[in-house]
């Protein structure tokens, strides 16, 4: 955890500071190194440490400037999927939005050159649309986003591969796939900056300029506790819609950066949705809301793609490889589950109802649907 | 958290879950009968109201909907994914997920199949090495999700990636096969009319209906569902009902997998893959009328929304709908049949009951901050 | 906290209980002796059913590949300006009970449409359809995809044996062993029955249509390789997934040659997805030179070519597949390349075959079609043939007679 999470719960928290927030910088460091939030930092250093040692070549920085342009992508997904997850709700259907954006770069763009600007623009439309509808049909429809957002991945995955009939026609023109696969070059040290970790870094920036915003502070209460956030004026709706539009318009990102680095298939992008919530939850993020850090996100999916890689430098057969990612994510979860409690334990005071448990609030009558007993 | 919590929240003997006296006399109670007949009613309205259009649809291809046949091939599909959905079903109550079905049915079969090779004779045994493997992959589930509070939707994803890996590492293509009686079993019916598989999903149904209404540990299931910490607090102890449910959820995906294993004859590591169990069992139960957060639902509900599944594949089949448009099809009419209950529930509350979060925050993980 | 104090002996109990299941299930195997069906057909497609699950599990067969090896040399018969008509001599079924005028109706049990492969095959086969329905030969054909499951597939089957009024059924099996028994139920029927692409363990059909199979494509792309390569070359060898046996049959015969020839060659899952692809053979440059690269598809293909070119490194020598993509990229880059064919027109053959079965002309018991990978010197041939079609599109898909050619395959219109 870090200054970033513990700010918007200790403004919660009622005149109380967090333990968190308390203290010189470096005492917070390490206090927050023990949360899952600043374990998955850990996790990463002793990953890289051990695909350097297996493999010297990687630490080299032009190796290394690629590997982050590579995982830039699921990065960024995993950043988006955050906000959701941050919010209390899942978004599985970001596969399917990657897949159409890919889809719809190779076949609207084509060879012409003119068109790769109205094509972002469309293609930014189509992520923000896609996002509303997730998060309209969660907050008002009151359906589970588990449930919006599985009927979504279905239904884009269905429509795109009917409309295109299974195939893309080709890859866009190379100007627009430079995004993802090109990047300044000749840049001392490094050889080259590929764009991705440029955009990776912006989208980072931005994103913890974000969570600090007024923005930020709500959707995390919100994934807190709802009840609680809209009686202090929230408007949760509002606010878990644009969660939900921030991972369409990530997952629309992601899919830009990866025709460039993979190229127009339909495949792209599968599985995205359920790698990038393995890497939020690498990255101690709470599912159903209220706690984890967005950079940690991050961390999460370089983790995730650390391990990928130094499974294949050790030549473990490719069969075995979702075995070590089901044991890693387990470990890494039960690991947080306590490190969550710990990090909470000296504010027993302020120690608290999860949301599952949205507690006697003042409006003591309030067992929703989500807790309904009937 | 919340400020809120603070002023409710006397330091009693259990500090950590402080909140939620105004609740614990509901939550802890089981479902009462009215309401879920009601939402149940609604459930099978949706179901008429579907079977309806496809007997239009497909009497305007020239076919009866009620022949031998197709009734033969609608509640076979039913079959499978139904005894999946109802073990789904007892998750979900208990405030988990059970991601890892498809990989549990694969092992399954090849565990069964491997064992039978062929012969009668093993049937026993094979069926029992099956399940009990599949019990013990449960059980792990119920431990990490009920010991150490990992969310069920990690822990079932990971232990279905663990699954997975073995089954691709060890099996590579199909394997064993199964006895001649069991094969018969598959084939085996009412009537011609209702399939063996058919009669299995209904007693299942039956017994686990039975267990939530008129046991104790259905009761448990629906408390620590609606409310982990309320339950606990209420003296139930929360972990045995979690590891049962996960228990059973995985037995029943065995079950489902010896049904699969009798229609194809041999076991296959990827057989529960290809069925997209996973996803479609939670979205059955969830059409049946099941709370995704837990604590509110039934099984009959869940036959209902895995009917409306089979009804619906069914009529797109008869149609030669592409395969493409089918997915479309499917996401379209989960989400809007979710929204008319979710839209319901909502609106037949009072208007103090009214607002509230259709979220998914299973109490498991974060419910028990101990 | 009475539950922190039981916190730590948990954990650890359940970590114990993580590892009993592992070894639990790796204790099985050596019990798990299976016999499987006895019914293995001569058919190159069916794997040997009754292997124990090892580490190695054994899809090389010495006679199937002798065989294979063989029939890339034999004689077709039949004009090879219709290759999808064309056969290996061989046991033939006589279909005079079969003989009937008038149009007919198809019942078609497809696997799934689910990659380019399959998508072009299909889309061929749809206009084959309507060629024969001009004829009068075929009424209709009813179909039913059973998106790569096989309980749907069984399902389709029987379906269409109580339900579907079909004089024939055409029947592409999702897998071998598991469709084995549907397979015969429709035999049952006494209606002729033709089954395509993977084969099933059971000979009832009247005809089993497929290109001479894995162990050919193995052995052309390895000798290839091996050909243009130096013994202790790296071969990085690119596969889909694991256990389908028209798969698993071109890396048994692939990695035999390898070994015998001194590649070294290392094998990896990529489900197709280029992103994995990509990402698998830039940490293997990142590892060290690699000098070729093999591919039990070419779906994909691009990526790995790609990952040399971002990598600065020098182009391997490579097999794909016949997929435009492939062979686009194969020409702009100049590197050394063969693309081998899994026949894609073979999707035509079926319903050409029952016109045969209604004609009471004999078909071949196991119909082998040609299957003959694209050289350096073919290709041009091919793009220029198949220019303006999508990227997902097969050169040898054998359907520029029908109707339609070539806007519904451009425009990729999948019914």
């Amino acid at each position: 955890m870090s200054a970033a999470t513990s700010t918007p719960s200790g403004s919660a928290t009622a005149g109380r500071t967090l333990p968190l927030s308390e203290g010189s910088l470096l005492q917070r460091l390490l206090r927050g190194a023990i949360t899952p939030g600043g374990a998955v930092f850990i996790l990463l250093a002793v990953l890289f440490v051990a695909v350097v040692w297996v493999n010297p070549s990687f630490g080299e920085p032009p190796q290394l400037i690629r590997f982050i342009g590579r995982t830039a992508p699921i990065a960024i997904a995993a950043m988006g999927q955050y906000y959701v997850i941050v919010s209390g709700e899942f978004d599985l259907s970001m596969g399917a939005v990657i897949a159409t954006q890919v889809v719809i770069a190779g076949n609207y763009i084509g060879q012409d050159e003119s068109r790769v600007l109205p094509a972002l623009a469309l293609m930014l439309l189509i992520g923000a649309a896609v996002g509303v509808v997730n998060g309209l049909a969660t907050t008002l429809l009151r359906v589970p986003s588990f449930i919006v957002t599985l009927g979504t991945m279905l239904a884009l995955g269905g429509l795109v591969r009917y409309l295109t009939g299974g195939a893309a026609t080709g890859n866009p023109v190379d100007s627009f796939r430079q995004i993802g696969r090109g990047g300044i070059e000749d840049v001392p040290v490094l050889d080259v900056l590929p764009y991705p970790v440029i955009i990776l870094a912006v989208v980072a920036v931005a994103s913890v300029l974000l969570m600090r915003s007024p923005f930020g502070r709500t959707l995390i209460a919100a994934g807190d506790n709802p009840d609680a956030a809209g009686l202090a004026g929230a408007h949760v709706w509002w606010v878990k819609t644009r969660a939900f539009m921030l991972s369409s318009l990530s997952a629309t990102v992601a899919g830009i950066l990866l025709v460039g680095y993979a190229g127009v298939h339909p495949s792209v992008g599968s599985g995205y949705e359920f790698q990038a919530i393995t890497a939020v939850v690498l990255g101690g993020v709470v599912l159903g809301g209220g706690r984890g850090w967005v950079l940690s996100a991050a961390a999460g999916a370089f983790a995730l793609e650390l391990l990928f890689s130094f499974l294949n430098f050790q030549e473990v057969e490719s069969t075995w490889r979702p075995t070590v990612q089901g044991l890693i994510i387990i470990l890494a979860v039960a690991a947080g589950a306590r490190a969550w409690s710990y990090g909470r334990r000296p504010s027993r005071t302020a120690e608290s109802a999860p949301p599952a448990a949205p507690a006697a609030s003042p409006t003591p009558a309030r067992p929703g649907t989500e807790t309904g007993e009937n | 958290m919340s400020a809120t919590t603070d002023h409710t929240s006397p330091s009693a003997a259990e500090p950590r879950e402080p909140r939620d006296s105004v609740r614990r006399r509901r939550a802890a109670r089981p479902a009462g009968a009215a309401r879920r007949l009601d939402s149940t009613g609604l459930i099978y309205l949706v179901l008429v109201g579907v079977i309806a259009i496809s007997v239009v649809l497909t009497g305007m291809e020239g076919r009866n909907f009620f022949s031998q046949g197709n009734i033969w091939a609608v509640l076979t599909a039913m079959s499978v994914l139904g005894l999946i959905a109802i073990g789904q079903t007892l998750v979900i109550l208990v405030g988990s997920l059970d991601l890892s079905v498809p990989y549990v049915v694969s092992l399954a079969t090849v565990i069964a199949a491997g064992g039978m090779k062929g012969l009668d004779a093993n049937i026993a045994a094979a069926t029992f090495n099956a399940l009990a493997l599949c019990a013990l992959v449960g059980l792990v589930m119920g431990l990490l999700v009920s010991l150490l509070h990992v969310h069920g939707f990690i822990a079932s994803l990971g232990i279905g990636l663990v699954v997975s890996g073995y089954l691709g590492t060890n099996y590579q293509g199909s394997h064993g096969s199964a006895a001649p009686g069991l094969r018969l079993l598959g084939r085996s019916g009412i009537a011609g009319v209702i399939p063996t598989a058919f009669v299995i999903l209904l007693v299942s149904a039956l017994l686990v209906t039975l267990l939530l209404r008129y046991t104790r540990l259905g009761h448990h299931l629906y408390a620590i569902g609606g409310n982990q910490s309320v339950a606990r607090m209420s003296g139930v102890r929360t972990a045995l009902p979690v590891i049962t449910a996960h228990v059973l959820c995985s037995v029943f995906a065995g079950i489902a997998a010896l049904l699969l294993l009798s229609r194809t004859g041999v076991g296959s590591p990827t057989i529960g893959s290809q069925g997209r169990y996973d996803l479609l069992s939670i979205a059955a139960v969830v059409l049946g009328g099941t709370l995704l957060a837990g604590g509110k639902g039934s099984v009959i509900g869940t036959i209902g929304g895995v009917a409306i599944f089979a009804v619906l594949d069914n009529v797109m089949g008869v149609m030669q709908v592409n395969p493409f448009l089918k997915d479309f099809v499917r996401g379209f009419v989960i989400v809007l049949a979710v929204a008319v209950y979710a839209r319901r529930s909502v609106v037949r509350r009072p208007p103090r009951f009214g607002a509230s979060r259709p979220v998914l925050p299973v109490p498991s993980s974060k419910g028990d901050p101990a | 906290m009475r539950r922190q104090i039981h916190r730590a002996p948990i954990a650890v109990a359940t970590a114990l209980l993580l590892g009993v299941f592992a070894t639990a299930c790796s204790t099985e195997d050596p019990t798990d002796g299976g016999t499987g069906s006895d019914e293995t057909t001569e058919s190159s497609e069916s794997p040997d059913a009754s292997e124990s699950p090892t580490e190695e599990v054994e899809w090389f067969d010495q006679a199937v590949y002798d065989e294979q090896f063989d029939q890339r040399s034999a004689t077709f018969e039949g004009d090879s300006e219709t290759p999808y008509l064309q056969y290996i001599d061989g046991e033939m079924t006589d279909t005079s009970e079969f003989k009937s005028d008038g149009a007919k109706k198809a019942c078609f049990a497809n696997a799934s449409i689910s990659n380019p492969w399959r998508q072009t095959g299909w889309i061929t086969m749809n206009q084959q359809l309507k060629a024969l329905q001009d004829d009068g030969v075929i009424s209709e054909m009813e179909t039913r995809d059973a998106g790569d499951d096989d309980n749907t597939q069984i399902a389709d089957i029987d379906y269409f044996i109580s339900e579907g009024n079909c004089d024939a059924f055409i029947i592409s099996p999702n897998s071998t062993a598991a469709m084995t028994d549907a397979v015969e139920r429709a035999c049952e029927t006494g209606k002729p029955v033709v089954v395509f692409d993977r084969g099933v363990q059971t000979d009832c059909a009247t005809s089993f249509i497929h290109p001479i199979g894995g162990f050919a494509w193995g052995i052309d792309t390895a000798e290839f390789l091996i050909d243009n390569l130096e013994e202790g070359d790296k071969v990085v060898a690119l596969r889909i997934l694991p256990g389908v046996d028209v798969l698993e049959q071109r890396w048994a015969g692939a990695e035999k040659l390898f070994e015998e020839n001194g590649i070294e060659a290392v094998d990896y899952f990529t489900g197709a997805d280029p992103t994995e692809i990509k990402k698998i053979v830039t940490d293997e440059l990142a590892k060290g030179d690699v000098q070729g690269i093999w591919m039990d598809a070419g779906d994909g293909a691009v990526a790995a070519i790609e990952a040399f070119e971002d990598a600065g490194a020098d182009y391997p020598v490579m097999t794909g597949e016949d997929e435009m993509t492939f062979l686009r990229k194969w020409e702009e880059t100049g590197l050394t390349g063969l693309a081998p064919v899994y026949s894609n027109f073979q999707w035509r053959t079926p319903l050409l075959a029952l016109e045969k079965i209604f004609a009471g002309e004999e078909v071949p018991k196991e119909w082998v079609l040609p299957q003959t990978p694209i050289t350096e010197d073919e290709r041009a041939d091919f793009l220029e043939a198949n220019d303006g079609m999508p990227d997902g599109h097969y050169a040898k898909f054998g359907g520029e007679d029908l109707p339609g050619y070539p806007e519904v395959w451009q425009e990729r219109q999948i019914p």
